[in-house]
């Protein structure tokens, strides 16, 4: 019997400052997010610098409250899992430098983690994961189809070129003046049982993986803009439930062909989007259909959490990948394989 | 007693171990690198080279700002998670008094100085002797510090690296009274801000947060907005 890995995940990519300790890479021991949310609402959108200034107040109580809540003392761990990128620059730095510090004072391995791998390994925490897999992370930041042969193994076959899809759900929210942030809210009006309004769907040339949102957003602003100057009354519910099946027809469609392709074992949805309801339901009706795997996360596992840094570290530790006091946040690091 | 200071709130980077009535090594450096990326390695480095491991350290003090924010926060993250995770104490330094600290025992007035771009400047002024602040450290406009400095009548030392860039303006306003620290004394040194720290209370490490002496864009655009709208 093996002994036992115990990881520290931080996690300061954004705007949440999360800490959690994670064991073997599958169990979560604790898991700590202090969300800025409340604070960044009065702006419409994540302000860099003020994220930044709230990392620096969290850090090191969110990972007291890490350990405290794990019952470990620094000595019984393993290593620090830190995410490098990417991420807003100032927001990283705050997290790698506490990591660097951390894992210096107590002469601890450091692991430095892919933001999107940890998305991916979020549902190693809750599903053993089976290869080869198809994995399609997709929030604010990131819309992206990944195949993996095996662990640690990526190969992004499909991404945005313009928005993310969290990133038009945002921007469609604020044009009908709904509060940051938008995509639950607009997921709920979608729900709300009114006739939908049909936008275009973004397929791009026939056989691309990659996804397009900007221009479904701009149908969007077209439509209220031309409703606006007939002196017409726009429909919230309409256009929240036409503009979510667009997306949700081309993300299942795309997700669909490519588990097909791949013939992959396993699909794995990861990222804040992936808690929207009406994607979650569409999603599960297509591969119950398929009779293949599919999982999505629960909620706090969806969104930005550490435990999911902590467990794509204990998989890169397993290899033997550290970094060194010379790791600096990355905002632009691209996905690479742990090979 | 084993004090680690750290400075890294504007382009240069001060880093120096004291050990009781003895500094152990200082490292200052003013190569305008990035400091996320060094500051670690060369504190490691540093406490390699004294032979001193983490846990042997007994303080951490390091400069709280005013400066350039990341520099400031990379610092104030790196000693507030050392303090946190040793169960030391630490201690916080204004950025601004560890560059007076240049001027200690100069006969009259010392102001640091910091650029901050568009004509403004992370600023403070100092008695020479006592380093006893004269004005707060403030984020100002150069100009009207710099009157506001000339009233007092004293001869006053500028020191800092960014106190050559506002030069012409400080020759300008204050004429004779304006005297220059040499080019080798205007690099903030982090043995000064151990010194400093020593007199100092200790601050509770998990509240530590910058001086930034000024608000971000964004809130004072907001500011400015809800004030428009109560009018």
């Amino acid at each position: 019997m093996n002994k036992d890995i115990y990881i520290l995940g931080i996690e300061t990519s954004c705007d949440e400052t999360a800490a959690s300790v994670v064991k073997n890479g599958t169990e979560i021991i604790s898991n700590v997010v202090a969300s800025q949310i409340e604070s960044h609402k009065r702006f419409g959108g994540v302000v860099p610098e003020i994220a930044s200034r709230h990392h620096v107040e969290q850090i090191t109580l969110v990972i007291e409250e890490a350990l405290q809540l794990a019952g470990l003392e620094p000595h019984q761990l393993d290593a620090v899992a830190v995410t490098e990128g990417p991420g807003l620059v100032g927001a990283l730095l705050i997290g790698v430098n506490a990591a660097k510090a951390f894992a210096f004072a107590h002469q601890l391995p450091l692991v430095g983690v892919h933001h999107i791998a940890g998305h991916i390994y979020a549902n190693r925490l809750e599903q053993e994961m089976e290869f080869p897999l198809l994995a399609l992370v997709i929030s604010g930041g990131h819309t992206e189809l990944i195949y993996m042969k095996e662990h640690g193994d990526f190969t992004v076959i499909g991404e945005t070129r313009d928005d993310a899809a969290g990133e038009a759900y945002d921007k469609v929210a604020r044009t009908l003046d709904l509060p940051y942030p938008g995509g639950p809210h607009i997921d709920r009006l979608a729900h709300a049982g009114e006739e939908a309004i049909t936008f275009p769907r973004i397929w791009l040339e026939e056989g691309s993986y990659d996804f397009s949102f900007s221009g479904l957003k701009s149908s969007v602003l077209n439509y209220m803009h031309n409703a606006a100057q007939r002196g017409e009354k726009v429909v919230p519910e309409q256009v929240a439930a036409g503009f979510q099946n667009s997306v949700v027809e081309v993300v299942t469609g795309k997700t669909v062909r490519a588990a097909k392709e791949y013939k992959v074992r396993q699909v794995i949805a990861a990222g804040g989007v992936a808690a929207n309801k009406g994607l979650r339901k569409s999603l599960e009706t297509a591969f119950q259909e398929l009779e293949l795997p599919f999982y999505i996360p629960s909620l706090p596992l969806c969104t930005d959490n550490a435990a999911m840094i902590a467990a794509a570290g204990t998989v890169m530790y397993e290899k033997g990948l550290f970094g060194t006091m010379a790791m600096n946040g990355r905002p632009g690091m691209p996905l690479t394989s742990w090979i | 007693m084993i004090y680690l200071g750290i400075d890294t709130s504007n382009s240069p980077l001060s880093i120096a171990l004291i050990e009781d009535e003895r500094v152990l090594i200082e490292e200052t450096s003013n190569l305008k690198i990035n400091h996320s990326l060094t500051a670690m390695p060369a504190i490691e480095e540093m406490m390699k080279k004294a032979k001193i491991t983490p846990a042997e350290l007994t303080h951490i003090a390091v400069a709280e700002g005013p400066g350039s924010y990341t520099g400031v926060r990379i610092g104030l993250t790196i000693a507030k998670t050392l303090a946190w995770s040793l169960k030391i104490p630490l201690h916080l330094v204004s950025s601004l008094k560890v560059l007076a600290a240049n001027g200690q025992g100069f006969e009259g007035l010392v102001c640091p100085i910091m650029d901050a771009r568009r004509g403004t400047a992370f600023i403070g002024l100092y008695e020479g002797v006592g380093l006893i602040p004269v004005f707060a450290d403030q984020h100002s406009d150069v100009r009207e510090f710099l009157l506001k400095i000339k009233e007092l009548n004293q001869p006053v030392l500028f020191t800092g690296v960014d106190a050559k860039f506002h030069e012409a303006l400080i020759t300008e306003v204050l004429g004779e009274q304006a005297r220059w620290s040499e080019v080798s004394n205007r690099l903030p040194r982090a043995s000064n801000l151990i010194m400093l720290a020593r007199k100092s209370e200790e601050s509770v490490v998990h509240h530590a947060v910058p001086e930034y002496r000024r608000i971000t864009e964004a809130e004072a655009n907001y500011n400015k907005a809800q004030e428009g709208k109560s009018v």
